[in-house]
């Protein structure tokens, strides 16, 4: 499964991760990590097992851990696939097909909702 | 030397044996054939193209009430629209927000709902005449309750219209989409192949008069759009046509975040084949059609190009800038002009759809100029403080306080040996500071994600950036980034209570 582990400016400079998978030995398969001055965002992938063990350790630690098991959908009818959302998406959930239909693979999102502030028409919708 | 008229046309589409192919079909048509073979074989190439056109709206008649208004002032779904042309008559264009709702609802919304059949909320008032005592008017209406609803664009179908792209270190929130930060994406607009005017870029049969696709219903064209700039190759037209025929297939309200509303409007023009050279322009393809990458991340009407592009790179999915590969995003749907273009040809191709020639040309020579400006717009240079007091990143805070109470100026902008600036700190910082008696040195309390001005940026764009980032002061810097002055709200407002 996809989880999202967000850690604060504060806890940063800590190797939590580190010892989350020392102390767990989940392996805990890192696809996205993302830093700035105000946080830093890691996506990773986690047999669904070992899933409760990382998040109690990562949490005791001062993260925040998010599944990420509702993906983008779209509304069919608002939606006018124009490929707006194509070049704002971090992971490549949006493409244009050779007859220029909108295609979505829902399985790559991490669900950071860049794309619904996009989207012209408000078809894209998080958490349902 | 192939010649048809329109006449000749009108009378296949009559018996039934007009050939009409969409302006993508005729590009292979042109390269087997060549410009005379398809001349003689194609009578009516078909566009189209679906995209956000901000510059439109719709004349809306009520009728009469009873005891009678002249309506001064008019809110439907509490977004205003223009009555300023009596009685009972108004105008409610795409762009303007609800009073309400905000940027998420304007008169691109009530446009859809209207066309969608759905009820209306009508306020209007008046100061009340001897021939119009009422003085206000609360009603709810539809479409169907509307003598007239005829959809007016004054600068609609761009021939062209510039990529854009954002050079800055932040995301920028524009009518172009979401712009990420060093050109982190670019977006575009526009059907290069399919697109109307570029099908016929002499405007040999484009101009009033002309009979037109628009939003699924007949249109017309009324002439030129405003801004019509053809010399440059961003021709535009001025649109009408009946709201009562659209459908929303192909007129939709849509909102961009940071910017407000704007109305998807689709539309297509049949380019009837009367010669050769017709033929040949309508044979144009995406590679042809080259645009403008503009950044977007310089707060000016005269935005730098990047470089040039053809649609055909544009649509390929990404481009180079600068040695990186970044994704584009169309804002307007390929899918739904090449389905209007379809549509336009089985209208033809059934006889419900009759071509015309225009009865005045578009000019061909007008130039779209930039607004005068009667008084000067004063300069960031002009009113900013030069006589700034720095600190070094790795000075104490103390010293930072003793500067601060010394000089009486509440932000200090940061800077590192090389004079450089580095970051900003505010009498807040220090408060902070002592508070938390963490840290000691400047550099660990100051805020190094610092918003800059320059001082050839005008007052306006430094005001914007005030508020936008929600700080009173913003450091004036070089090309070096050396500081060389602090401008703050309050400069402003006095330069504004001297205006006044």
């Amino acid at each position: 499964m996809k989880i999202k582990i967000s850690i604060e400016s504060a806890i940063v400079t800590k190797p939590i991760l580190a010892e989350a998978i020392i102390e767990t030995g989940a392996l805990l398969n890192i696809s996205q990590a993302h830093y700035d001055t105000t946080h830093g965002e890691v996506v990773a992938d986690i047999p669904s097992e070992q899933f409760r063990h990382i998040r109690d350790s990562l949490v005791e630690k001062g993260a925040e851990v998010v599944v990420l098991d509702t993906p983008i959908s779209r509304d069919e009818e608002e939606c006018v696939e124009c490929g707006a959302c194509v070049s704002v998406c971090p992971v490549g959930v949006f493409s244009l097909a050779d007859d220029w239909s909108l295609e979505v693979d829902p399985d790559k999102c991490i669900q950071c909702g860049t794309c619904l502030t996009m989207c012209p028409h408000n078809a894209l919708v998080l958490g349902q | 030397m192939v010649k048809k008229t329109i006449h000749e046309i009108n009378g296949r589409i009559r018996d039934g044996s007009v050939n009409v192919v969409t302006a993508e079909e005729m590009v292979d048509i042109v390269g087997e054939l060549g410009a005379e073979g398809a001349a003689k074989e194609v009578d009516v190439v078909t566009t189209g193209t679906f995209g956000a056109m901000c510059s439109s709206g719709v004349w809306l008649n009520f009728g009469h009430s009873e005891p009678p208004i002249r309506i001064n002032k008019l809110w439907l779904n509490d977004v205003e629209a223009y009555s300023g042309v009596a009685a009972v008559d108004a105008y409610i264009g795409a762009t303007q927000a609800s009073r309400s709702k905000g940027l998420e609802y304007g008169g691109a919304h009530v446009i859809e709902d209207l066309i969608r059949g759905r009820s209306i909320d009508v306020h209007g008032t008046s100061s009340g005449t001897d021939c119009y005592p009422r003085k206000v008017i609360d009603t709810t209406i539809n479409i169907y309750d509307l003598n007239q609803a005829i959809m007016l664009n004054p600068r609609n179908a761009y021939q062209k219209y510039n990529a854009a792209t954002n050079s800055t270190n932040h995301t920028l929130n524009t009518y172009m989409g979401t712009l990420l930060p060093n050109h982190g994406n670019v977006t575009y607009s526009g059907a290069g192949v399919l697109s109307p005017m570029h099908n016929d870029p002499n405007y040999e049969t484009i101009g009033t008069g002309t009979r037109i696709f628009l939003g699924g219903a007949q249109g017309y064209i009324v002439g030129e759009g405003t801004q019509h700039s053809p010399a440059a190759g961003f021709g535009t037209l001025m649109l009408k046509g009946d709201l009562k025929e659209m459908s929303s297939e192909y007129i939709r309200a849509a909102s961009f975040e940071g910017y407000g509303t704007s109305l998807y409007v689709g539309m297509g023009i049949p380019i009837p084949v009367l010669n050769e050279d017709i033929a040949k322009a309508t044979a144009v393809t995406d590679d042809d059609i080259v645009t403008n990458l503009l950044d977007y991340g310089i707060p000016s009407s005269k935005r730098p190009a990047i470089r040039s592009v053809t649609y055909g790179e544009l649509r390929s999915g990404s481009i180079d800038i600068n040695g990186k590969e970044v994704t584009t995003s169309s804002l307007s749907s390929f899918k739904k002009s090449r389905q209007i273009a379809n549509e336009l040809k089985d209208w033809i191709k059934g006889g419900e759809f009759f071509v015309s020639m225009p009865v005045e040309r578009l000019p061909r020579v007008t130039a779209c100029n930039s607004m005068k400006l009667s008084s000067v717009n004063p300069l960031v240079g002009d009113i900013m403080t030069s006589d700034v007091s720095i600190i070094r990143a790795e000075a104490s805070f103390n010293d930072a306080a003793k500067t601060i109470m010394d000089r009486q100026f509440s932000h200090l902008p940061v800077v590192d040996k090389d004079n450089s600036l580095v970051g900003i700190v505010t009498a807040w910082d220090i408060s902070k500071a002592v508070a938390k008696a963490e840290y000691d040195l400047v550099k660990d309390i100051m805020t190094k994600d610092v918003v800059t001005t320059s001082p050839d940026e005008a007052i306006d764009i430094a005001a914007f950036k005030l508020d936008s980032n929600s700080v009173s002061a913003l450091p004036v810097i070089d090309a070096k980034k050396q500081v060389v002055g602090i401008i703050t709200s309050d400069d402003i407002s006095k330069l504004l209570a001297r205006r006044q």
